[in-house]
């Protein structure tokens, strides 16, 4: 059951001492009792005080980490349903299957493939988080050798599935290092998957048969080990929605322990492109891991794409620093492009003047984040503004010329920024798409 | 301890509208589309009802869009210059359960087409399919002031959705549905207060909420789209909490914002880390629609048959009932 701010505060240690990022014990408290804090924050508290509180002072969903290393990953620990609430934190792990049928060429090469299964967005570097590797040969022997020749050509951490505990017993022990996932206990096997799990301190995925069914098992697991991820056993997309839509609100709303730990949920299409359609679903509905087969740079790009878009703080888009970008070999003739701060405006920008092969500067006026039209109708992109930052930035003593080109949007801010800034000004395209175009049309 | 299923107790639900209209009705649609009804967040069916599935209008422009990508020309490469046949193949090949026309040939910087001509064109496409229609001016406020009209008057009787109706240009398409009895599309890019605002506006010149549609203008995928996500979030969670204002249904032009991402565009051998460019392109439209179907959308404005279909059976896997 939830406790209050009070019954936590009486376990503090009431030192009032700040070390924990609350101005006082009392405020502490409430922020824990808020699921905005966690006990750990506070270094004096102590182990009597942490038993007493237990699993009501610990997050509504527990962090839990798969792999070790620089490419491990965190999922879990969200605390809000909606994204506009605050923010989701930790972004759905993508895993592509390997199926240890494969022979030991055909295994090599699509564990290359997904490793490479990587790409730069909007200044971020994007992939595919793990590959989960499948004992669709029922063989313990076959399966040993195939997670430890995948673990040897990858740095991504691994999930391996078998729900035979003889197949987990043979090959998890040699990787446990890289602390695989265990996918998965089952009301069949879950004594020995638990003991397998602990032994080799490696997280481990609790398969139900349906909500209902997966919270008695996770009760019965959770007492002897903690580091879980849960699956409700749905493959319908319909009723995964539902699933993971129970599961956030349960753990969020109730702090109804049974569901507090991430989610893995499997694709069922058989065609790779109904299976993204189908994660791009789960991406925006809570899922923690995403199991799918597809593993096509074309197939997987979309849905780095959402994911990087679902995760994105509503309260701090993503900005570029106000300063001057120098693309290419630049000399004092070379244009003065003006746009915004807002990352997918700047880097949108940024490749298609690249692209024009005219070298040029960019100006990134300081729009806290916002777009162009966003930033034009609330004022901050204005004749004033671009006026400061045309002087602030320096970019007087780089160009010989005063001719700079504004988005084909704010047409309008055209002749105040003359005025303004006594700069000559270029209306450019509206879309930087249009760029290319309209650089060779203007500087070539 | 036994699970609490959670439903909330929704006192509010999204309005319906319905296009199009029979012989019966006073039209010549053989079909009429009803979207709206929403009782709960999007296909949560164990909350609440959601008796109309979304739908998709498929786009068709009364020019040839030659700007469009070979991708996304290829399947109309026979059919681009005959808005009647382009929209006659989307619903006779590729299922479309509305025609989405774009009178973007009426821009007085292209083929400047008269109002006479687009009434021609309208009449044209309603001749070459039974379901109902979707249309749109060219952006130009003062043209589509002058086309609009002449099409709404054109088309009386077929209970078309007609727009855009904005904050600043509104008044000469909601008067133009008013006496010819259409609907409308009220468009109000990413604003929420806005949204809330026109909707007002247009019931004080006296037309029916349940006739309009609105347009949060889409951010594309990788492009701002999470911006409408949640503005779509917010906007249903209000609607679902009884605030008639934000209780119309949506229209997104998904195609529209999707290709124009440069990653629905550029070829392969530009970008090796994205992989090959048709397939992109065709997946990169499909999860824009898919990502804002789950946020609360009504009616896909699409472009690529094969987006289409993988949407369409999307949607269907998502009208399935729930167990909880
Ligand atoms: S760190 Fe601990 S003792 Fe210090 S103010 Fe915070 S809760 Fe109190």
């Amino acid at each position: 059951m939830a406790l209050t701010g009070l019954d936590i505060f009486k376990q503090l240690p009431k030192k009032n001492c700040k070390e924990c990022g609350a101005p006082t014990c009392l405020a502490f408290a409430m922020s824990i009792a808020a699921g905005k804090a966690a006990l750990e924050q506070c270094p004096y508290v102590s182990e009597e005080a942490k038993e007493a509180l237990g699993s009501a002072a610990a997050p509504p969903i527990r962090l839990i980490t798969v792999g070790a290393g620089a490419k491990a990953l965190a999922f879990g620990d969200e605390t809000v349903i909606f994204r506009h609430d605050k923010t989701f934190c930790h972004p759905t792990g993508l895993a592509i299957t390997v199926e240890d049928t494969l022979t030991a060429d055909a295994l090599a090469a699509k564990v290359a493939k997904v490793n490479d299964l990587k790409v730069e967005r909007v200044g971020q570097q994007l992939a595919v988080d793990l590959i989960a590797v499948v004992n669709a040969s029922g063989s313990p022997a076959v399966f040993k050798d195939a997670v430890a020749k995948v673990g040897s050509l990858t740095e991504l951490p691994l999930v391996l599935v078998s729900e035979n505990p003889e197949a987990i017993a043979a090959a998890l022990p040699p990787v446990a290092a890289k602390k695989p996932l265990v996918y998965a206990a089952t009301a069949d096997n879950y004594e020995k998957m638990t003991e397998l799990a602990k032994a080799n301190a490696c997280p481990l995925a609790v398969k139900g048969k349906n909500l209902a069914d997966t919270a008695d098992l996770v009760e019965k697991i959770a007492p002897l080990y903690k580091e879980l991820v849960i699956d409700t056993g749905s493959r319908e997309i319909a009723q995964v929605l539902a699933d993971q839509t129970q599961i956030r609100r349960l753990a969020i709303k109730k702090k109804f322990r049974p569901f507090g730990y991430p989610t893995i949920t499997f694709t069922s299409a058989a065609d790779p492109r109904e299976e993204v359609i189908q994660a791009s679903v789960y991406v925006a509905k809570f899922a923690g891991i995403i199991v799918l087969k597809a593993d096509e740079k074309s197939q997987i790009l979309p849905l780095l794409a959402w994911r990087q878009n679902v995760y994105t703080d509503p309260q701090k888009p993503i900005a570029v620093e106000a300063k001057i970008y120098e693309i290419g070999a630049v000399t004092p003739q070379s244009p003065v492009y003006i746009c915004t701060n807002f990352a997918l405006t700047y880097f949108a920008v940024e490749g298609e003047v690249a692209a024009s092969k005219i070298p040029a500067y960019i100006l990134p006026v300081d729009t806290d984040g916002t777009s162009v039209l966003t930033s034009w109708a609330s004022g901050k992109f204005s004749a004033d503004s671009i006026t400061a930052f045309l002087e602030s930035s320096g970019i007087k003593g780089k160009v010989s010329h005063s001719t700079c080109v504004i988005p084909g949007y704010t047409a309008v801010l055209s002749g105040k920024l003359k005025e303004k800034s006594s700069w000559n000004v270029l209306v450019g395209p509206q879309e930087a798409a249009g760029i290319q175009a309209f650089a060779k049309a203007n500087f070539a | 301890m036994a699970v609490q299923i959670i439903k909330e107790r929704n006192t509010g639900k999204i309005n319906t509208v319905a296009i199009g209209a029979t012989k019966e009705q006073g039209g010549t649609r053989t079909s009429i589309v009803t979207v709206g009804g929403d009782a709960a967040l999007p296909f949560l069916h164990f909350e609440g009802e959601m008796p109309h599935k979304p739908v998709i209008a498929m786009e068709v422009q009364s020019r040839v869009p030659a700007q469009w990508n070979d991708v996304l020309k290829q399947p109309f490469a026979d059919v681009l210059g005959d808005p009647a046949a382009w929209a006659k193949k989307c619903v006779d090949m590729y299922g479309a359960e509305l025609i989405y026309l774009k009178l973007s040939g009426a821009d007085p910087d292209l083929e400047n087409q008269s109002p006479e001509e687009c009434v021609s064109i309208v009449k044209n496409v309603l001749a070459a399919v039974g379901v109902p229609l979707i249309v749109v001016g060219c952006g130009n406020e003062d043209k589509d002031n002058v086309v609009l009209p002449a099409v709404a008057e054109a088309a009386a009787g077929e209970n078309l959705l007609i727009g855009v109706a904005e904050q600043e240009n509104y008044k000469s398409v909601v008067a133009a549905a008013m006496v010819h009895k259409h609907n409308v599309i009220a468009l109000t890019p990413c604003d929420i207060n806005i949204c809330k605002q026109l909707n007002i506006l247009i019931t004080e010149m006296g037309l029916g909420l349940d006739r309009v549609v609105v347009d949060p203008g889409a951010g594309g995928l990788g492009y701002g789209i999470e911006y409408t996500y949640s503005i779509l979030e917010r906007g249903r969670l209000g609607a679902l909490q009884g605030d008639k204002m934000l209780s119309t249904p949506v229209i997104a032009t998904v195609g529209y914002e999707a290709w124009r991402a440069k990653e629905a565009n550029a070829p392969a051998s530009d970008f090796p880390a994205w992989g090959e460019q048709s397939e992109r392109g065709v997946l990169w439209e499909a999860m824009t629609a898919t990502a804002l179907l789950q946020g609360g959308v009504h009616i896909l404005v699409m472009r690529h048959p094969e987006a289409v279909s993988l949407v369409r059976k999307n949607i269907g896997a998502l009208m399935v009932p729930q167990a909880v």
